[in-house]
């Protein structure tokens, strides 16, 4: 039984304040919960959360000056960037050129170099070979005698903006922009540009994926929803088997049907709809990567439909019909309504795989049909150029962080429904 | 930040590990050689691997990769080195050797050819590098399918780029390499001077605009494989492609292409060790025998491509000889491609080929 | 049944409904329905109730027959072009749209001014106690509310008719009672024609006034609840409607009003010949419970029977007392709570009596 004392805190039986005995018999559930989720949460932030961390700080992470050649990362921080450094940074590079030869760390200099001053890889590293073969300590006159130019404002402008622990240049490269020789931010020449326009192709061809699934999507999620079961089962089968089917064999399957000798073109070739010289490119560009796209994601617009429409009693269409309402009109003001949080949930679902989506468009998309990720991959895997890689990645990632946010403030998403 | 770079190339590593787990698992005593798969691999099978565990009985596990350097790294880095072995080209064994990921390979190993000339000597000029020790020559060339010109035949690299005269889909390879030295052969540029007028913006612009002329005619491959099965499937008239690949596919499996000699890019294929492989002694147990003048030559019963020995040339069989990028009637228009030129200009020509595939 | 001048609103003619092509649900239905009625469907579930209903309502067709509506079939007439009015079991409120949105749906689809809507609106949710209710969301309310919401709805375009399908199916007693009660005075006080279905006996008795009660497809009886609970005609509608006493026997003799029949082993009973088949066939005696008198004075019944007190149980303004009787140990008395009732206890012997006109001869 509580007490009450005049003016003092409720106290339960024992004489403690009732706040406190419930805060502890609170905590003993609430410790218990965490006990129960720390697994999880413990997994999420080890395989999930420090890795993207990790990749959005290695976009701005720039640690191969400073580590490899450390003196004279500090003595070129220390320089105004004006003209020539002094003597003693030439001489200090020279020295920490011929060492991080003979270690073999230069060439991790030379390819950090080269992404930002093209072909000065083997600038880097025949100046190391050569340095690390003279007899003496190298001086400056020994790496200005190698090539001209050691001797030019710009190799140095570069070489001070490396020095940095940090830096911008990964994320201005993802956005088309690169450094100038006096370091203020410029467009890269027009040849160079293209990732602004992937992303903006990217969020274009998700968008449309998307559509194109709602639009396919929905009339067959209906019918399995009002359907007896036995048939919707049947139905639900044919939604899911693709899904157990593995997508390389999913997206061969489309370059079977698609291709220009393949079958869908045989077909039209031979009802005589085209000539046999005027055969469609179907796939190997934007048309297959979006047709292997929607194919693949379907199921999972179908799904949270279903879902939803399932739930949604037949009674409200005869509800509506009964208070006067054509068929048509019952569907569109009470049906679709109640529909919507489906078609947010698989919208959601289908955008964001898309936006990611990586393995078909490198099949089937051929030089137009690349998204976003297959350059995030490409660097990843085949450039190396894993800072580049992670600005990529982490503007992907915001991008479809602001874009749920948005997404949140116009629908909500509470209102969003996987089943 | 090394230790980042680590725990990133662990991640790569424990994916790659995940992508291969179908894969033999490697016995304690057994070396893991990786190679480009296919009838490249095969001929490395039967040539060195088969012979060589008969020899000593040590198993030899081989696995597949698409090139390039960063499965290496990622191991290297991560500190987990499973491979023995890698097949690579010569910029990536290069850039490798400078960047501290192989393993440097003292070439006085080597077993010297049958009549005693030394090892140096008789590896073909540039074929042994600090970190490397090469196998073969292969060459990029280009073949088109005969039974879509019965009349008029291309004969040169200009050809590839009249789609006027020779109409049909191109195939080529999804990079600059190679493209670019053939855009600049077809509008003109002497062999010679290729690597010198591409060193210039003027000469890139060149290339490009050349390129321009028959970009919506192409469909672009990546592994070595594609090309061949697209001109099988029609899907291309005439494709760039290995040279090997299409000895396989014309002898082996009689498919009617031609291969156009004019204008071949050669390049090497190199053994490298990754930086902290194990079993290092077997290791290059195994290099010194796949690479004796013998082996070399037995190659090239599988696969037409040339050994750097200069001595295995004798041994190699008289039907297969024409079909060597190194045969004397098919070298007469023959490029080196320049790995240094490559090393330089990779990253921007590979971001400006992209933008202008993307275009 | 229905007066003579009363002007029918809803005729079932012939109307036959199968689903599967073998069984019929609703066999050769004839039913009028007039003006201003409130006729109660009443029956167990799969009796074919429902269907009649949604055959109404348009949602089904009838296999066979006419569904008259006003003087004209409405066989061929879609549903949204009935307009019938209807409230459902689960009240279909639409989630998505507030109270004020419900109600005005089926305005704004008949297309009315905007004034007219909110005008008609607010009257609806006045009639059913709601005027501060119009922006709230179907979630937002408790069962009653959403109940009232639903019947508002139903009404508010004036229909010429109002189906009711089971609606206070999911309220608990004390609400359904109270909302039975709210429905009622609706219906009088608008005057609209409501056809109401349940399988809720009590309800059907305090609302209606008309009861048709359903069996196998099959209109058991039609009529006003009082002749329903006294006057069974058979005895499904005896054993469904109210508590009831049934003795089974054989018809001995026939004589005019009044009928004996042996009940089996333990004597005769005289009944009110309602629904036999004459002498030897077999019959069901219905007798109510409080019809029972225990002890009666000698000679005020015909029908005397010794009964054992077998089971007591107190409701407060009356004893539920089941004994048995002509070897029927089922057999309820109900004993009232009233000065000087006779005080019975478990295991004792007494009289129980009846009156012929109170016990009815049905049917086996």
């Amino acid at each position: 039984m509580a007490q009450v004392e005049a003016g003092g805190p409720m106290l339960d039986a024992a004489g403690v304040p009732l706040k406190v005995s419930l805060a502890r018999a609170e905590r003993r559930n609430r410790m218990r919960a965490l006990g129960l989720v720390l697994p999880l949460l413990a997994f999420i932030l080890i395989t999930f959360v420090y890795p993207i961390a990790l990749m959005v700080f290695r976009g701005v992470d720039n640690p191969t000056v400073s580590e490899f050649l450390p003196e004279t990362a500090e003595m070129l921080r220390a320089w105004d960037g004006e003209g020539l450094p002094e003597d003693a940074v030439f001489a200090s590079m020279a020295r920490e050129f011929a060492k991080a030869s003979k270690e073999r760390t230069l060439g991790k200099v030379a390819t950090r170099l080269n992404y930002e001053l093209s072909g000065s890889r083997s600038l880097v590293t025949k100046s190391g070979r050569n340095l690390r073969r003279l007899k003496t300590e190298p001086t400056k006159a020994d790496l200005v005698a190698l090539d001209k130019r050691w001797n030019q404002p710009e190799t140095w402008s570069v070489l001070k903006r490396l020095a940095e622990p940090y830096t911008l240049s990964y994320y201005l490269a993802a956005i088309d922009k690169t450094y100038n020789v006096d370091g203020a931010i410029v467009d890269q020449p027009e040849s160079r540009q293209i990732y602004v326009a992937l992303f903006l192709r990217t969020l274009w061809v998700s968008l449309l994926i998307t559509a194109l699934c709602v639009l396919l999507a929905y009339p067959i999620a209906y019918l399995m929803a009002i359907l007896p079961t036995k048939t919707s089962n049947l139905l639900m089968i044919l939604v899911l088997l693709p899904f157990w089917t593995s997508l390389l064999v999913r997206t061969s399957s489309w370059i079977v049907l698609l291709q220009t000798e393949g079958v869908l073109n045989d077909i039209l070739v031979w009802t005589g709809i085209i000539g046999d010289d005027g055969r469609i490119q179907m796939i190997y560009n934007m048309t297959g990567t979006v047709v292997a796209m929607v194919h693949i994601l379907l199921p999972f617009m179908v799904l949270p439909l279903f879902s939803v429409m399932k739930t949604i009693s037949p009674t409200y269409m005869r509800a509506a019909k009964s208070l006067g309402a054509t068929p048509a009109r019952a569907f569109w003001t009470v049906y679709f309504p109640q529909t919507v949080p489906g078609i947010g949930a698989g919208s959601i679902l289908v955008f964001i795989l898309a936006i990611g989506y990586y393995i078909t468009p490198a099949l089937v998309g051929g030089r137009t049909g690349q998204l976003i990720s297959n350059f995030i991959a490409y660097h990843m895997q085949q450039s190396l150029n894993w800072g580049l890689a992670a600005a990529l990645g982490g503007i992907l990632l915001a991008g479809v962080l602001a874009l749920y946010w948005i997404y949140n403030r116009l629908v909500g998403i509470d209102n969003m429904k996987l089943g | 930040m090394n230790r980042m770079m680590k725990y990133t190339g662990a991640a790569v590593v424990a994916l790659s590990a995940a992508a291969y787990a179908a894969g033999p698992a490697a016995a304690a005593d057994a070396l893991t050689v990786v190679s480009w798969g296919g009838a490249y691999t095969k001929s490395q099978v039967e040539a060195y691997h088969k012979p060589y565990t008969a020899k000593t009985g040590t198993k030899i596990n081989s696995e597949d990769y698409n090139g390039g350097l960063a499965q290496v790294r990622a191991q290297v880095e991560a500190g987990n080195v499973t491979w023995n072995l890698v097949d690579v080209e010569l910029s990536d064994a290069v850039r490798g050797c400078d960047e501290g990921i192989l393993e440097p390979i003292d070439h006085s190993i080597l077993p010297a050819a049958p009549d005693g000339t030394a090892a140096a000597d008789d590896f073909l000029p540039n074929t042994l590098t600090e970190c490397s020790v090469g196998t073969i020559v292969w060459s990029t060339v280009f073949a088109f399918d005969a039974s879509k010109y019965p009349d008029a035949k291309p004969t040169e690299i200009a050809d590839l780029f009249d789609t006027e005269k020779f109409p049909g889909k191109r195939g080529l390879r999804k990079n600059p390499k190679v493209n670019l030295e053939w855009a600049l052969m077809a509008d003109g540029v002497p062999l010679e001077q290729v690597y010198e007028v591409l060193g210039t913006p003027e000469g890139v612009d060149r290339a490009f605009a050349k390129l321009d002329t028959i970009k919506d005619d192409v469909i672009w491959w990546e592994a070595g494989a594609q090309p061949p099965q697209m001109l099988a499937d029609g899907e291309v008239s005439i494709a760039s492609a290995y040279n090997g690949r299409l000895f396989n596919a014309i002898f082996t499996e009689k498919k009617p292409f031609e291969i156009i000699w004019d204008g071949q890019v050669w390049d090497l294929d190199l053994w490298v060790i990754p930086k902290g492989a194990k079993n290092m002694e077997a290791t290059l147990d195994f290099v010194k025998f796949s690479t004796d003048t013998q082996r070399l030559a037995d190659q090239s019963k599988w696969i037409s491509y040339g050994p750097v020995r200069q001595s295995s040339f004798p041994l190699v069989a008289d039907d297969v000889k024409p079909h060597m990028p190194t045969a004397p009637e098919n070298f007469k228009a023959a490029l080196q491609n320049d790995f240094e030129f490559w090393a330089d200009n990779a990253d921007e020509l590979n971001e400006r080929f992209a933008a202008w595939l993307a275009k | 049944m229905v007066a003579e001048n009363a002007e029918i609103l809803v005729r079932f003619e012939e109307v036959q409904k199968s689903y599967d092509g073998e069984v019929l649900v609703v066999k050769n239905l004839n039913l009028d329905i007039a003006k201003g009625e409130f006729l109660t469907m009443l029956g167990p579930s799969g009796s074919g109730k429902t269907t009649c209903l949604m055959m109404l309502a348009g949602f089904e067709t009838a296999t066979h027959g006419k569904i008259i509506l006003d003087g004209e079939s409405i066989n061929n007439v879609p549903p949204h072009k009935r307009d019938i009015g209807m409230v459902f079991q689960n009240y279909a409120l639409f989630p998505h749209m507030t109270v004020a949105e419900n109600l005005a749906y089926p305005l704004v689809v008949r297309k009315m001014s905007k004034s007219d809507i909110e005008a008609r609106v607010q009257r609806a949710l006045d009639m059913v106690q709601l005027g501060g209710f119009a922006g709230r969301r179907p979630a937002q309310l408790s069962g009653g509310q959403a109940q009232r919401v639903a019947v508002a709805r139903a009404l508010v375009f004036e229909p010429k008719l109002v189906l009711m399908d089971e609606p206070l199916g999911a309220l608990d007693k004390q609400l359904r009672e109270q909302m039975q009660y709210e429905i009622k005075h609706i219906h009088d006080n608008l005057g609209v024609t409501v056809v109401y279905v349940t399988h809720d006996q009590s309800e059907a008795l305090t609302m209606s006034d008309r009861v048709a009660v359903f069996n196998d497809g099959v209109i058991q009886q039609l009529a006003p609840p009082d002749q329903l609970y006294e006057l069974p005609e058979n005895s499904f509608v005896a054993q469904f409607i109210g508590e009831n006493n049934k003795l089974s026997g054989k018809v001995t003799a026939v004589n005019g009003s009044t009928c004996t029949v042996e009940v089996d082993g333990s004597g005769e009973v005289k009944a009110v010949p309602v629904n036999i088949d004459g002498i030897g066939s077999r019959s069901s005696l219905s007798l109510r419970p409080e019809r029972v008198m225990v002890n009666p004075s000698d000679g005020t019944c015909p029908n005397v029977f010794d009964a054992q007190v077998e089971e007591l149980i107190y409701l407060g303004d009356h004893m539920r007392t089941r004994v048995s009787v002509c070897g029927h140990d089922d057999f309820i008395v109900k004993v009232p709570n009233s000065a000087g009732h006779v005080h019975l206890r478990p295991g004792e012997t007494v009289k129980v009596g009846w009156q012929a006109e109170d016990c009815r001869a049905l049917d086996a």
